[in-house]
C-alpha cells in the first residue's frame, strides 16, 4: 500500500513550477484539445490535475508492484529461448500493470493515443518508476523512442507504429556495435535498398537494452562504401516480420532485469526512418538527448531510493546506546545525500521544462509558423536544454552512483550483505554514469557551453532574480562562487593548448553544474522552505568543490599534462 | 458474446490501518477517523469481472452498491478501471440494514436492472465480515451460488466454470447462468486504475453530489452525459418499506464489547526439552495450536 509518488512531496513541487502554465498551454494549445478527445484537458488547472492523478497511478503501481517485484527479478532476470528474450516472470507482471494502468506512450500525441503529457511529468513517472526498479526503468522509459518516430517518420509511420507503442508495446534503439560504441560512426550494420523500397539490414548490434522489443530503431550504413556518420540512416524494423534474433544476454553486475541483448540481422526487413544519410548526424542526436535526460531521471530515482534507505536504516539501527542518526559523521552523510538529490532533481525538472519548451515550439513550427518571437525563445531554451541535458546525466549519475555508496556505509556490515536493497542500488546506479555516454562524453558534450559562456548567462540570470531577505546571504556566496568559476574559465581557455584544455574540462563542467544546481535549489528554497537545509548543504559542498577545482587550476602549469600521460 | 456483468461492491471504513479513535465510546465504528475505501474483497470481483469483460468484448459492467451518496467515490474507482457504468443504492429509509434487509434491497435493485448473465461479488467485507450478503441475494433471486471464487475458468453455453479455494483443497464447479459468484481474496488483484480513463471519468459525479458543484462543473455534466452516476432509492427499486432499513432488519446488537489483545503475563523457559514439552502439550491442550 505504498505510493511513491504521494509519500514524496517534492515531486508536486517541481510538477508546479511556474513555468508549467506556459508550458501546458502551449502543449495543449490554449486546451483546444478537449473538444475532440474527451480525456484532454479544459485548462491549466484540469491539466495539473490529471497529472497528479496519473502520477498518482504511477507511484501506486511502482509502490505496489514493481518496487516488491525488484527483488525477484534482480534474482530470476531474463533468459534466451531460441533466440527470444523471456523475461523474468515479475518483469512481466510489472509491464502487464503498465498496459493496463495506460502508462506506455505517455508523452505522445492523443490521436495515437498517447496521453499527450509535457516531458516533465512524464520524466517525473520515469523518476517514480527508476525508485521501483532501476533496471525496468529501461523498458518501461524506451517508450521515448517512439519521440523520435513522432519527430521524424512519415505520417503513415507514425500512425502505425506509435499507436502501437501507446497499446504497450515496447521499443529498443540498436545502435551500439562490437567496434562502435561511443564512436557511432564506425557502425557497420549494412542496409540494402529492396526494389519496392523496403531495406534488408545484415550484421551484428551488441548490448542493445530491451534488444527483443517489438520495435526498434536500428542505425544502419546505407550508402556503400562510406565510412563516417554521413553514411549511415534510421531504420524501423518491425520483430512481427522477423529476421533478427538475440544471441545472447550479457550477465551484468546490475539491473539484471532489463536483458542487454546481442542481435544478429539476417536479411531483416526494415523501413527508412526520414531522411537516409540523416541516421547518425540528426536523428541518433535527437534520440539520445532524450535518453540522457532518460538516465538523468533514472538516477534521480537511484538517488531516491539511496536516501530512504540509508535514513531508514540509521533511524531505526542502534548502537552506543542510540540511533546512528543521533552521530555527526552520519548525519551528515544523510544531509549530503539529501542535498545531492535535491540538487540532481532541481537539475533535471529545469531541464525537463526546456526540452518541454522548444520541442513543443518545433511541434508547434509543423501547424503553423512560428512569430519572430517564438523562434527566438525557442532558440534560446533549445541551447539552454543541449546546455543542461549533459549536465543532468553526467552530474546526475555521479550523485546517484555516489549515494549509492554512502547508502551501505551507512548500513555497515549489514549492507555489504546480500540481505538489504542497497546492495542491489549499488550494482545498478554503477551503469548510469556509462550508457548513453559516459561521464566523460558528458563532459565533451558540455564544454563547448563553459568556453561559449551558456552556462555563465544562465547562471547571471539566476543571479538576477529577487530572493526572500532570509536567503540573501546564500545568494551572495553563489554569487563569489560564480566569479571564481569564471575566472577559472578565462585562465584555462587563454591557454592554447588543446590537451591542457580537455585536461581541464572536467573541472569547469563540474563547477559550472556544482554553481547551476547550487542557484537552482535556492530557487526551490524560495519558493518552499522544505528546500532550505539542501540548499545550504549544497552549497557548502558546491563552494569547497569551486575551491577545490580554482585551487587546481591556479596550482597547474599546462605543461605538467604531460606528467600525467601515461604509456 | 457480449456479457450484462453486475458487480456487487461496498465501500467500507479501512479497518486494516485502525487507530486509537478507530471506535467511540459506545462501541460503534467511528467512521470519521478511518478512510472508506473500496470493500479489497470486491476489488478481486472487480478484476474478475474486467477479466470477463476482455474475454467477451463488448461486455458491460455495472457496479451496483448501497450505502451513503459517497460510495460514489467506489463506482468512479470501479470506472477508472475498466467497469461502464454504476448505480448508488441510497436512501435514509435503507440505514441500519442488517445482511438480510441490505440482501432485500440488492435482489431489488437487481430485478429493477434487468436482464444481467452474471453477479460477481467480494466474499464478505471487511466491516462486518459476514459473508452472508452474497449469498442471500442469490437466494432472494432464486438463482445459483458459487462461494469462495479463486478463478472464473470458462464463460460459455449459459454456464460458468469456477475455482474455489476451500479450506483444505480447490475444487472446481459449473453453474448454469445466472448466477452470483463472490470471490475470495486469494483471486488476483485488482489492475490498476487506467490513466486515460482517471482523466476522462475524474469528474463523474451523481446527482446528489452534482447538486453542491459550482456552475461550469454542472454544464460539463449536461455536455458529457457519461458523467451522470445514477442513484436509486428504496422507492426507485418497489422496496418494501417493512423490509429495508431498521425495521426489515431483525439482526440485533445486544452489546458490543473492546477487546484489547494484550500481553498479560509471560513465564520463562530455560532450553531443556521437558520444559518445551510441556509448554507444547499446554498450547494444544487449551486449543491454542493443532
Amino acid at each position: 500500500m505504498a505510493n511513491f509518488y504521494t509519500d514524496n512531496p517534492d515531486l508536486k513541487h517541481h510538477l508546479t513550477h511556474p513555468l508549467m502554465e506556459k508550458i501546458v498551454a502551449l502543449k495543449e494549445r490554449n486546451y483546444t484539445d478537449a473538444e475532440k478527445f474527451d480525456y484532454a484537458p479544459l485548462n491549466y488547472e484540469d491539466a495539473q490535475n490529471s497529472y497528479d492523478k496519473v502520477l498518482e497511478i504511477v507511484g501506486e503501481v511502482c509502490g505496489d508492484i514493481i518496487a516488491p517485484n525488484a527483488e525477484d527479478v534482480d534474482h530470476q532476470g531474463p533468459r534466451v529461448e531460441n533466440g527470444r528474450v523471456i523475461y523474468a516472470d515479475a518483469t512481466k507482471e510489472n509491464l502487464e500493470a503498465c498496459r493496463k494502468a495506460g502508462l506506455m506512450g505517455m508523452a505522445m500525441p492523443r490521436r495515437f493515443g498517447g496521453l499527450n503529457f509535457p516531458i516533465t511529468p512524464y520524466i517525473m513517472a520515469a523518476d517514480i518508476v527508476s525508485r521501483a526498479d532501476t533496471g525496468f526503468e529501461n523498458l518501461w522509459g524506451l517508450q521515448d523512442c517512439a519521440e523520435t518516430i513522432y519527430e521524424f517518420a512519415d505520417e503513415d509511420q507514425k500512425k502505425r507504429f506509435i499507436t502501437r507503442v501507446c497499446q504497450g508495446e515496447t521499443m529498443s534503439m540498436d545502435l551500439t556495435e562490437p567496434d562502435a560504441g561511443s564512436d557511432l560512426q564506425s557502425v557497420m550494420l549494412k542496409a540494402t535498398e529492396q526494389p519496392d523500397g523496403t531495406w534488408r539490414l545484415n550484421g551484428v548490434k551488441r548490448f542493445i537494452t530491451n534488444g527483443d522489443s517489438d520495435i526498434h530503431l536500428v542505425l544502419a550504413r546505407s550508402e556503400a562504401g562510406t565510412k563516417d556518420g554521413r553514411g549511415l540512416s534510421m531504420f524501423i524494423y518491425d520483430k512481427r516480420d522477423g529476421g533478427v534474433d538475440v544471441r545472447r544476454i550479457e550477465n551484468k553486475m546490475g539491473i539484471k532485469g532489463s536483458p542487454t541483448c546481442e542481435l544478429v540481422y539476417k536479411n531483416a526487413k526494415a523501413e527508412l526512418c526520414g531522411s537516409r544519410r540523416l541516421g547518425l548526424i540528426k536523428y541518433v542526436m535527437a534520440l539520445m538527448n532524450g535518453a540522457r535526460l532518460g538516465i538523468a531521471a533514472q538516477s534521480v530515482g537511484v538517488s531516491e531510493l539511496a536516501y530512504r534507505e540509508a535514513l531508514a536504516y540509521a533511524k531505526d539501527r542502534k548502537q552506543f546506546g542510540k540511533s546512528i542518526i543521533e552521530f555527526p559523521a552520519v548525519y551528515e552523510m544523510l544531509s549530503v545525500m539529501k542535498a545531492k538529490l535535491d540538487a540532481s532533481r532541481s537539475l533535471l525538472y529545469e531541464c525537463a521544462r526546456y526540452v518541454d519548451i522548444y520541442k513543443i515550439y518545433d511541434d508547434l513550427a509543423k501547424e503553423r509558423s512560428l512569430t519572430p518571437d517564438e523562434r527566438k525563445e525557442s532558440k534560446h531554451y533549445s541551447k539552454l536544454a543541449d546546455a543542461l541535458t549533459p549536465l543532468a546525466k553526467g552530474m546526475g549519475s555521479e550523485y546517484c552512483n555516489q549515494n549509492a555508496y554512502d547508502c551501505i556505509q551507512i548500513h555497515g556490515g549489514s549492507g555489504f550483505m546480500k540481505d538489504y536493497a542497497c546492495e542491489r542500488l549499488y550494482r545498478d546506479a554503477r551503469i548510469t554514469s556509462i550508457y548513453e555516454g559516459t561521464t566523460q562524453l558528458q563532459v565533451v558534450a558540455a564544454i563547448r557551453h563553459v568556453t561559449t559562456g551558456t552556462y555563465l548567462n544562465l547562471i547571471r540570470d539566476y543571479q538576477a532574480q529577487e530572493v526572500k531577505p532570509e536567503l540573501q546571504a546564500l545568494k551572495d556566496r553563489l554569487a563569489a562562487m560564480t566569479d571564481r568559476y569564471a575566472k577559472a574559465v578565462e585562465a584555462v581557455t587563454a591557454v592554447e593548448d588543446t590537451a591542457y584544455n580537455d585536461f581541464m574540462a572536467r573541472r569547469l563542467v563540474e563547477m559550472a553544474g556544482d554553481i547551476i544546481m547550487a542557484y537552482l535549489l535556492l530557487q526551490d528554497a524560495n519558493r518552499n522552505e522544505t528546500f532550505k537545509r539542501s540548499a545550504e548543504v549544497y552549497a557548502n559542498l558546491a563552494q569547497a568543490e569551486v575551491t577545490k577545482h580554482a585551487d587546481f587550476i591556479a596550482n597547474f602549469n599546462p605543461a605538467e599534462v604531460a606528467m600525467y600521460k601515461v604509456d | 458474446m457480449s456479457l450484462n456483468i453486475i458487480v456487487l461492491a461496498k465501500q467500507v471504513p479501512d479497518t486494516r490501518n485502525v487507530g486509537k479513535d478507530a471506535m467511540k465510546e459506545d462501541g460503534t465504528i467511528n467512521r470519521a477517523a478511518l478512510p472508506a475505501i473500496f470493500n479489497p474483497e470486491d476489488l478481486n470481483a472487480l478484476e474478475q469481472a474486467l477479466r470477463l469483460k476482455d474475454a467477451n468484448p463488448g461486455s458491460k459492467i455495472t457496479l451496483l452498491t448501497m450505502g451513503l451518496p459517497r460510495a460514489s467515490e467506489i463506482i468512479r474507482e470501479a470506472i477508472y478501471r475498466g467497469a461502464d457504468n454504476g448505480i448508488v443504492l441510497t436512501d435514509r429509509v435503507l440505514g441500519g440494514a442488517d445482511t438480510l434487509a441490505t440482501s432485500y434491497s440488492l435482489a431489488q435493485a437487481v430485478k429493477k436492472f434487468g436482464k444481467y448473465d452474471i453477479i460477481l461479488g467480494g466474499r464478505q467485507a471487511i466491516d462486518g465480515d459476514t459473508a452472508q450478503v452474497g449469498p442471500q441475494i442469490a437466494e432472494k433471486l432464486g438463482i445459483p451460488q458459487v462461494t469462495y471464487a479463486e478463478e472464473i475458468i470458462e464463460l460459455k453455453d449459459g454456464y460458468v466454470t469456477v475455482k474455489r479455494r476451500l479450506e483444505n483443497g480447490v475444487e472446481t464447479v459449473k453453474s448454469p447462468l445466472p448466477c452470483v459468484v463472490t470471490v475470495n481474496g486469494s483471486a488476483p488483484d485488482c489492475r490498476p486504475r487506467n490513466a486515460m480513463r482517471v482523466q476522462k471519468y475524474k469528474y463523474a459525479a451523481s446527482p446528489s453530489e452534482a447538486a453542491k458543484l459550482p456552475d461550469d462543473r454542472k454544464e460539463l455534466l449536461e455536455k458529457r452525459p457519461y458523467l451522470n452516476l445514477q442513484e436509486w432509492s428504496a422507492a426507485y427499486v418497489d422496496a418494501d418499506p417493512a423490509q429495508i432499513g431498521l425495521p426489515g432488519s431483525p439482526t440485533k446488537v445486544k452489546a458490543i464489547e473492546n477487546v484489547v489483545f494484550t500481553a498479560k503475563e509471560s513465564r520463562q523457559l530455560d532450553d531443556s526439552d521437558s520444559q518445551i514439552e510441556e509448554l507444547v502439550k499446554e498450547l494444544i491442550a487449551n486449543h491454542t495450536i493443532g
